[in-house]
């Protein structure tokens, strides 16, 4: 699959200058990326709204100290996740952001499912209940993991972009990704084994 | 699980993510597959790994932002002039 992750005619230097047309074009070609990121992130159109309203502002805002070390896209996708965990925090301000060191590779979760679920017919896949299942999944996973899943698996970055996106080093994106990964296939799994069970017993 | 793979699977799962990826490097791939030969379980993980990164990418709908948030967004950045540029 092929997925644009950078708008490389955009211009940084005309950004710079505050040449609003340039902006509106960066606005084009980056607000439905920065949308469904926000709406995965949060869940809900309106969050997804609010982050993307935040993410161009903030973006304004912040032009003149854009350095163009990485991309215009790379550089939005970061204010975005910054402005999407705020959002989360202010939304449960009660429960703390885990902060336990996931760059580890050590202490991998063993996996537990380990049914086969591949050979389901398409349609099950496909179903609309399927996809709400998958984007609870998403919604389940520890914060930090889901934003190193949607933009590596989801929008494509590579794993460089996502580091900088994500201001970690690129092992600690490896091992968020693993982890991830390694999270939404056991609760796939979960979901698509009991699928698997009723195929069975039709 | 069979117990003389058990320490061996748990070696190699931090393997797995890149190889799915196809950026492991080549020394680590041939351990792994080789232990993939033999290993059901680990194969179902592979293989489940690679289904659930697949459903993700083939789910997302990569669609145009609807017309009623962009007009917004292009309000709230004052730029409601450009609103019919070049979309």
């Amino acid at each position: 699959m092929v997925i644009e992750t950078t708008p490389t005619d955009i211009s940084v230097e005309r950004l710079k200058a505050g040449d609003r047309a340039e902006f509106a074009r960066l606005v084009d070609l980056a607000s439905a990326p920065i949308y469904r990121l926000g709406l995965k992130m949060l869940g809900t159109p309106q969050d997804a709204e609010d982050v993307l309203q935040n993410t161009f502002l903030k973006a304004l805002q912040s032009l003149k100290s854009f350095e163009g070390r990485s991309s215009p896209l790379t550089w939005l996708y970061r204010i975005a996740v910054n402005e999407a965990l705020m959002l989360i925090r202010r939304q449960r301000p009660q429960v703390e952001i885990a902060e336990e060191p996931q760059e580890e590779a050590d202490d991998l979760p063993a996996p537990v499912q380990l049914t086969d679920w591949c050979c389901l017919p398409e349609s099950d896949f496909l179903s609309a209940e399927s996809q709400r299942a998958l984007d609870a999944a998403i919604l389940k996973l520890p914060e930090k993991l889901r934003a190193v899943f949607l933009l590596r698996d989801i929008e494509g970055l590579s794993i460089q972009e996502t580091s900088q996106a994500l201001g970690l080093t690129e092992t600690a994106v490896k091992t968020r990704l693993l982890r991830a990964r390694l999270n939404l296939r056991e609760q796939l799994s979960s979901y698509f084994t009991g699928r698997l069970t009723e195929e069975r017993t039709k | 699980m069979k117990h003389q793979h058990k320490h061996e699977c748990n070696e190699l799962l931090g393997t797995i993510s890149e190889y799915v990826d196809g950026s492991l490097r080549d020394e680590l791939c041939r351990e792994l597959e080789r232990h993939l030969s033999e290993c059901d379980d680990c194969r179902v993980v592979v293989n489940t790994m690679k289904k659930t990164i697949d459903l993700y990418q083939t789910e997302t709908v990569r669609e145009g932002l609807p017309a009623d948030v962009r007009q917004r967004l292009f309000k709230s950045l004052q730029l409601d002039d450009l609103l019919h540029g070049a979309h």
